[in-house]
C-alpha cells in the first residue's frame, strides 16, 4: 500500500517544480540579462514536421550568422526552441510556456495558421511580438498589433496564379484539386476561384484530398472527364509531387498551377519528370543571381546538407527582421517599442524578397511565378506579379528579367487586397 | 464506361495492398485471437527497409529487376525479422494477461514504431527510388494501367499463393492451422506452439513489407506515419472477409479498395465529397460489425460457457 | 457529525481552494502570489485530463468495454457548445446583463455545458447501442472508427471552422473546470459504489456470468457508455471555451490514446489511478521540455523530441511489467483507512 503512497510523492514532486511565482504586469519582458531570448515554435515531431525543422532551421541559420557577426547590440540572440507537434492546443501551450517560464521577448512561428491562430491570442495578450514566417491566412495578423508575418497572405497568392492563368497561359476553364485538411490549401482555393472568374475563368471542377490518401487518381479521373486548361494543385509537395505523377500516368498534360507549399528539394524525387509544365507562384527564385540569396543558399546547403525550401528561406527572413527591429528599437526589452519597429519595417532586403509591412502587419511584396525544370531540379523565372497599386521596385537587385507583369486593373473591388495604398486599411478588423 | 473501368483498376490497385497487409492480421488474430495494431507499422517498416536498401545498395543509381527482387525480398525478411521480435518481447510476456492488457500492448508498440521512426528518420517525407520503369499502358479509350500497378496485382497474386500453399500444403501449415482452432489442444499435440507463432508473426510481417515496397512503387512518398491509416483500413478488410479467414482477407482487401475510389470518383453524385474517403471503410466495417459480424467469408462461432 | 454536514463542509472547502487557485491564476494574483500562465494552462488541463480520464475510466476499467475512441465525444461536445455559444452567446450574455457580467457569463457556459453533454450522449448513444453487442477487440476498433468518423465530418463543416478552426468566447475558467472536475469525480464515484457500479464490475469480470445472474449487461453497458460519453462531452465543453480555440487537429487517434494512457498506467479500475495518470501524463511531456539536450559529438539530442517515444514505452513496459498500472484496483479510501481511528459502534446499548 505504500505504493500508492509513493506514486503520489511522485505526482506531488512533479507539481513542486512548477514554483509559484509572484505576479507582475503584461508585458514585462524577463530581466535584461546579456542575451535576447527568442522563442521559435513549430511542428518539430508531428505530421508535417519538415516544416517545422525547415523553419528551424531557417531561423538557426539567421541567428547564427547575426551571433557571429556580435549579436545585436552587442547582445547575442538566444533561442529557445518549443516543439508543438502540430497541434493547435499544444502551440498554444508552449508559447505560454515560452512567454511565461522562459521570458523570451519575441517569438517566431508558426507554419500553419492553424497552429499560429491558436497561439496569437496568446502573445498579444501577453504583449510579445510574434512574427510568422508563413502563416498565410488573413485572420492572423487580425488577432492584433503584435502579431505580424514575412509572407503574403493567401487572398494575394491565390490571385496571382489565377491570373497568371488567364493572362499569360490564356485557359479558359480550370479545376482545382485541394488538400481539406489545409487551412493555406482552402484559402488558396477560394481566392483563386474568385480572381479566374473575375477574370472572365470558369472553374469547372473543385476536387479534394487528404494527405494520407494513397492515390489520388479517382479525383484526377473525374477531373480529366471535364477537360479543364490547366489544374491548380495550392498543396503541399508531398502530396503535390505524386499528384503530378499520376495525372501524368492518366494521359493529363495540361499545365498545373500551385503555390509555394511546392518549393521544396523533395518534390523532385517525388515528381519527376511529371513536373514538366508546370508553374508555381513563390517569394523567390533560388535562381536569383543576387548575393543575399546565393550566399544563403550556399550557406544553408553547408550547415544543414539540404537545399533550403521556401519555408527555411521565409524563417531565416523573419528572424533577420526581428533582429533588425531590434536594432532600430533600440533594445528588445521595451516590447511596445520592438512591436512598433517591427511593424514599421520598410524595405527589409530579405532573401524572399523586399519585405515591407502594410498597417495590416502582411508583408507587401510581389509574387514571382516560376517554371518548374526536372531535368535540372529546378525553378526557372517565369514573371513577376505585383500587389494591386503598388510601385514594381520591389524586384530583388540584379533581376534581369524582362517580362514584368503588373496587373492593375481599373476598379478592383476586391476586399482583401493587400496593398499599402493610402486608403484605409482594408484588412483592419478588430 | 472507361472512367468506371479506370477507378476500378485503382481501386483494386489499392486494393491489392489492403490484402496483403490484411493477411497479417487475418492470421495472427487467427492464432492469438490479438489484434496487432503495430501490423500497419510493418509496412512502413518495410518501405523505409526497402529504401535503405535500394539507397545504399546502388539500386537507386542504377534500377533493374535484379535490385528491384533484391530490395523486395530484403525488406522481406528485415521485417520478418523485427515482427518476431515485438511478438517475442512484446507480446509474449502479456500472452497471459487479459485482452485488454495485450491490445493495449499493441496500441503502445505502434505509437513506439511510429515516433521512434520519426525521431530517427524525421517525418519529412522521402522519396522511394523508382527501381522499375512505370509506363503506362492504354487499355481502351481513356482507361489506363500503369506498369506498377500491374506489378502490384502480379506479386501480390504470387504471394497469396504462396501463402495458400505454406498454409495447406506444408507441416508448419498445418500447425499453424491448428495453433488457431484451439491452441492448448494444439501444444498438447506436441506442437511448439511459440515457434508456430513467431513463425505467423515473420509471414504475416513480410507479406505488409512486400505492400510497402510495391506501394513505394506506385506511389514513392513514404513517411513514419503511412502505415497508421492503412493498416487500420487493412484490418477493416480483414473483419469484412472474415477474421482469421484467409480468402476473406484478400477479399476484403479488394473490397474496401474498390469501395474506396468508387466513392471518391462517384461519390459526389450522391452527395459524399472525395474528403470521405476514409471514413468509407470505417462505414463499412460498422455494417458489417452490425449485420454480419462473421464477416463475408467467416463463420460463425458460438460461444461456449 | 451529521453526514450532510461533513459532506457540505468539504464541498466548501474544495470550492474555496479552487477559488483561491483561480485567483492566483489572475494578473494581480491572491495577495500577491501568483501562478503564471503557462503553469494555470497546466492546472486547467489536469482539471479536464481528470475528467476525461475518470470518464473512461467508467466505461473501460469498471464495465471492462474497450473503448478507445473518447476523444470523438469530447469533440462532439467542444463543437456543439461552441457553435452554441458563438451563435448565442452575446445575445444571452446581453439579455442578462442586469445580473452582472460574472453571473451572465456563467449561465450560458451552464447552458453550454448541458447542451455539449446532451448532444456527446446521443453520441455515446448511436455509437453505443450497435457496438456494445461486439466483443472486445471489435468494439475496440468501431469506437475508433466512429471517433475519426467524427472528427471528418466535423472537419468538412464549414461552419464550425473547418481546416482553419474555431474560435471560440472564453466562458471557462479554473474555477469552472475544477468544479466540473470534482463534481465528475463525485458521481462517478458514487455510481461505482452504488448497485449499479456492482453490476457493472460484474459485466467486466464475467459477462456470461453476469447474464446468467440477471443483470440486463446491454442495458448497463450502454449506459456506462452514455454517462462516461457525457462526461467527454462536458470536458470538450470546458476545454473549448478554456483555449477559446478548437482544431480537429487536436481530436485525432493520439488524443484517444493519451486518455488510454492516463487510466492504464493509474490503474484502470481505481477511481484514483485515473486521477493520478491524468496528472502524470499532462505533466510528463511538459517536464520533458524542461530537460537539456544532449550533445553527442556533433548530433545533438532533445529530449523534448523522444517525448512520445517516452510515453510509448512506458504504456509498454507498464504492461509488461505491472498490467494492472500503479494503483491496480486500490483507491485511496484504503490507504487512508489505516489512520482512521476504529469507527465507533453505532446502535445498541448506551
Amino acid at each position: 500500500m505504500y505504493r500508492i503512497f509513493l506514486a503520489f510523492c511522485v505526482a506531488a514532486s512533479m507539481f513542486l517544480t512548477f514554483s509559484c511565482v509572484s505576479k507582475g504586469g503584461p508585458g514585462t519582458a524577463g530581466p535584461a540579462g546579456d542575451t535576447i531570448k527568442v522563442g521559435v515554435y513549430g511542428d518539430l515531431t508531428g505530421q508535417t514536421s519538415s516544416f517545422g525543422q525547415s523553419t528551424k532551421n531557417g531561423v538557426q541559420l539567421a541567428v547564427d550568422e547575426i551571433n557571429a557577426a556580435g549579436g545585436v547590440m552587442g547582445k547575442k540572440i538566444e533561442l529557445v526552441i518549443e516543439d508543438d507537434q502540430g497541434r493547435p492546443e499544444q502551440a498554444k501551450t508552449v508559447v505560454q510556456k515560452l512567454i511565461s517560464q522562459d521570458k523570451v521577448q519575441a517569438v517566431l512561428g508558426e507554419v500553419a495558421s492553424t497552429n499560429s491562430l491558436a497561439a496569437a491570442p496568446v502573445a498579444q495578450e501577453a504583449k510579445i511580438p510574434m512574427i510568422t514566417p508563413s502563416s498565410t491566412n488573413p485572420k492572423v495578423t487580425e488577432t492584433g498589433d503584435y502579431i505580424s508575418r514575412v509572407c503574403f497572405i493567401d487572398p494575394f497568392q491565390g490571385s496571382v496564379m489565377a491570373k497568371f492563368a488567364s493572362n499569360t497561359l490564356h485557359a479558359k476553364t480550370a479545376a482545382i484539386l485541394g488538400d481539406v485538411n489545409s487551412d493555406y490549401s482552402k484559402g488558396l482555393t477560394q481566392f483563386f476561384e474568385t480572381e479566374f472568374t473575375k477574370l472572365g475563368g470558369r472553374v469547372v471542377a473543385k476536387e479534394a484530398y487528404t494527405q494520407t490518401d494513397p492515390d489520388f487518381k479517382g479525383q484526377l479521373t473525374k477531373i480529366r472527364n471535364l477537360t479543364p486548361d490547366v489544374i491548380y494543385v495550392p498543396g503541399y509537395y508531398g502530396q503535390v509531387g505524386i499528384i503530378a505523377k499520376q495525372a501524368r500516368e492518366l494521359d493529363m498534360n495540361m499545365p498545373l498551377l500551385g503555390g509555394d507549399g511546392w518549393d521544396s528539394p523533395e518534390l523532385w524525387k517525388l515528381g519527376g519528370d511529371s513536373l514538366k509544365n508546370a508553374f508555381i507562384s513563390n517569394h523567390y527564385s533560388a535562381e536569383n543571381p543576387a548575393p543575399e540569396i546565393q550566399n544563403f543558399v550556399k550557406a544553408y546547403k553547408a550547415k544543414f546538407n539540404v537545399e533550403p525550401d521556401s519555408l527555411a528561406a521565409l524563417a531565416y527572413d523573419a528572424a533577420k527582421v526581428l533582429a533588425d527591429a531590434i536594432k532600430r528599437a533600440g533594445g528588445a526589452s521595451d516590447s511596445a517599442k520592438l512591436k512598433d519597429a517591427i511593424n514599421a519595417t520598410k524595405d527589409f532586403a530579405g532573401v524572399t524578397g523586399k519585405i515591407s509591412l502594410d498597417p495590416g502587419r502582411n508583408a507587401v511584396k510581389p509574387a514571382v511565378v516560376l517554371e518548374l525544370d526536372p531535368a535540372a531540379g529546378k525553378f526557372k523565372y517565369k514573371e513577376t506579379i505585383a500587389p494591386e497599386g503598388s510601385e514594381l521596385s520591389t524586384a530583388p537587385a540584379g533581376n534581369t528579367m524582362a517580362n514584368s507583369n503588373t496587373s492593375a486593373p481599373a476598379g478592383n473591388t476586391m476586399s482583401n487586397s493587400n496593398t499599402s495604398a493610402p486608403a484605409a486599411n482594408s484588412n483592419a478588423a478588430k | 464506361m472507361d472512367t468506371f473501368v479506370q477507378q476500378l483498376i485503382n481501386g483494386l490497385t489499392i486494393g491489392s495492398i489492403y490484402a496483403l497487409i490484411a493477411l497479417g492480421y487475418t492470421m495472427v488474430y487467427g492464432i492469438l485471437r490479438l489484434i496487432n495494431f503495430a501490423h500497419g507499422d510493418i509496412y512502413m517498416v518495410g518501405a523505409y527497409a526497402g529504401f535503405i536498401i535500394a539507397t545504399s545498395m546502388g539500386f537507386a543509381a542504377q534500377p533493374s529487376a535484379f535490385g528491384f527482387v533484391v530490395t523486395l525480398l530484403g525488406s522481406m525478411a528485415i521485417a520478418a525479422a523485427i515482427g518476431m521480435a515485438i511478438e517475442r518481447f512484446a507480446y509474449r510476456p502479456v500472452r497471459k494477461y487479459s485482452k485488454m492488457t495485450t491490445l493495449i500492448t499493441a496500441i503502445g508498440m505502434s505509437l513506439l514504431i511510429e515516433y521512434l521512426f520519426v525521431f530517427i528518420f524525421s517525418g519529412t517525407p522521402r522519396s522511394f527510388p523508382q527501381l522499375l520503369p512505370n509506363d503506362n499502358i492504354t487499355l481502351f479509350g481513356n482507361a489506363t494501367i500503369s506498369t506498377s500497378q500491374i506489378l502490384i496485382f502480379v506479386v501480390s497474386i504470387l504471394l497469396m499463393v504462396l501463402l495458400q500453399w505454406i498454409i495447406f500444403k506444408t507441416k508448419i501449415g498445418k500447425a499453424m492451422r491448428a495453433v488457431s482452432f484451439n491452441i492448448n489442444s494444439a501444444k498438447l499435440m506436441g506442437i511448439n506452439t511459440d515457434f508456430v507463432i513467431a513463425f505467423t508473426f515473420a509471414l504475416g510481417s513480410a507479406l505488409a513489407a512486400a505492400g510497402g515496397v510495391l506501394t513505394a512503387q506506385y506511389n514513392p512518398k513514404i513517411e513514419p506515419l503511412m502505415g497508421i491509416m492503412t493498416g487500420l483500413k487493412a484490418f477493416v478488410a480483414a473483419v469484412l472477409g472474415g477474421i482469421g479467414n484467409i480468402p476473406g482477407a484478400v477479399l476484403g482487401g479488394l473490397l474496401i479498395g474498390a469501395a474506396e475510389t468508387l466513392v471518391v470518383g462517384y461519390g459526389s453524385t450522391i452527395g459524399i465529397p472525395s474528403t470521405y474517403r476514409d471514413a468509407v471503410a470505417f462505414a463499412i466495417l460498422i455494417l458489417v460489425l452490425l449485420l454480419r459480424p462473421a464477416g463475408l467469408l467467416g463463420s460463425n462461432v458460438q460461444e461456449k460457457v | 457529525m451529521a453526514t450532510w454536514l461533513k459532506s457540505f463542509i468539504a464541498g466548501a472547502a474544495v470550492i474555496l481552494v479552487l477559488y483561491i487557485i483561480n485567483a492566483m491564476m489572475s494578473s494581480t494574483g491572491f495577495f500577491g502570489a501568483g501562478i503564471d500562465d503557462y503553469q494555470a494552462r497546466l492546472l486547467v488541463f489536469i482539471g479536464i485530463n481528470v475528467i476525461l480520464a475518470t470518464s473512461l475510466n467508467l466505461i473501460n476499467g469498471f464495465t471492462g468495454q474497450f473503448s478507445i475512441g473518447h476523444a470523438g465525444f469530447m469533440a462532439v461536445g467542444a463543437y456543439s457548445s461552441a457553435y452554441f455559444s458563438v451563435t448565442y452567446g452575446r445575445g444571452i450574455e446581453a439579455s442578462l446583463s442586469g445580473l452582472g457580467e460574472t453571473v451572465a457569463s456563467s449561465v450560458v457556459l451552464l447552458i453550454a455545458i448541458v447542451i455539449g453533454a446532451l448532444v456527446a450522449s446521443i453520441a455515446g448513444l448511436i455509437v453505443g447501442i450497435p457496438s456494445l453487442r461486439l466483443k472486445g477487440d471489435y468494439l475496440a476498433i468501431v469506437t475508433l472508427g466512429f471517433a475519426e468518423i467524427i472528427r471528418i465530418v466535423i472537419l468538412n463543416i464549414d461552419a464550425v471552422g473547418g481546416a482553419t478552426g474555431y474560435q471560440v468566447p472564453g466562458y471557462a475558467n479554473f474555477l469552472w473546470i475544477g468544479i466540473f472536475a470534482v463534481i465528475t469525480v463525485v458521481v462517478i464515484h458514487n455510481i461505482v459504489k452504488s448497485d449499479a457500479g456492482r453490476a457493472l464490475v460484474s459485466i467486466r469480470e464475467d459477462e456470461l456470468a453476469a447474464e446468467a445472474m440477471g443483470v440486463n449487461t446491454t442495458r448497463y453497458k450502454v449506459t456506462s457508455f452514455v454517462i462516461g460519453s457525457a462526461f467527454a462531452g462536458i470536458a470538450g465543453v470546458l476545454f473549448a471555451h478554456y483555449n477559446k480555440f478548437l482544431s480537429t487537429n487536436d481530436f485525432q487517434f493520439i488524443k484517444s490514446f493519451e486518455i488510454i494512457i492516463m487510466i492504464v498506467i493509474g490503474g484502470m479500475g481505481s477511481m484514483t489511478g485515473a486521477i493520478l495518470g491524468a496528472i502524470i501524463v499532462t505533466l510528463l511531456p511538459e517536464l520533458l521540455r524542461q530537460l537539456p539536450d544532449i550533445h553527442i559529438g556533433a548530433t545533438e539530442f532533445r529530449f523534448a523530441d523522444l517525448r512520445l517515444v517516452i510515453f510509448a514505452l512506458i504504456l509498454i513496459l507498464t504492461m509488461i511489467l505491472r498490467p494492472q498500472g500503479i494503483l491496480g484496483t486500490a483507491e485511496i479510501g484504503g490507504f487512508l483507512k489505516r489512520f482512521r481511528r476504529a469507527d465507533k459502534p453505532t446502535g445498541g446499548l448506551k
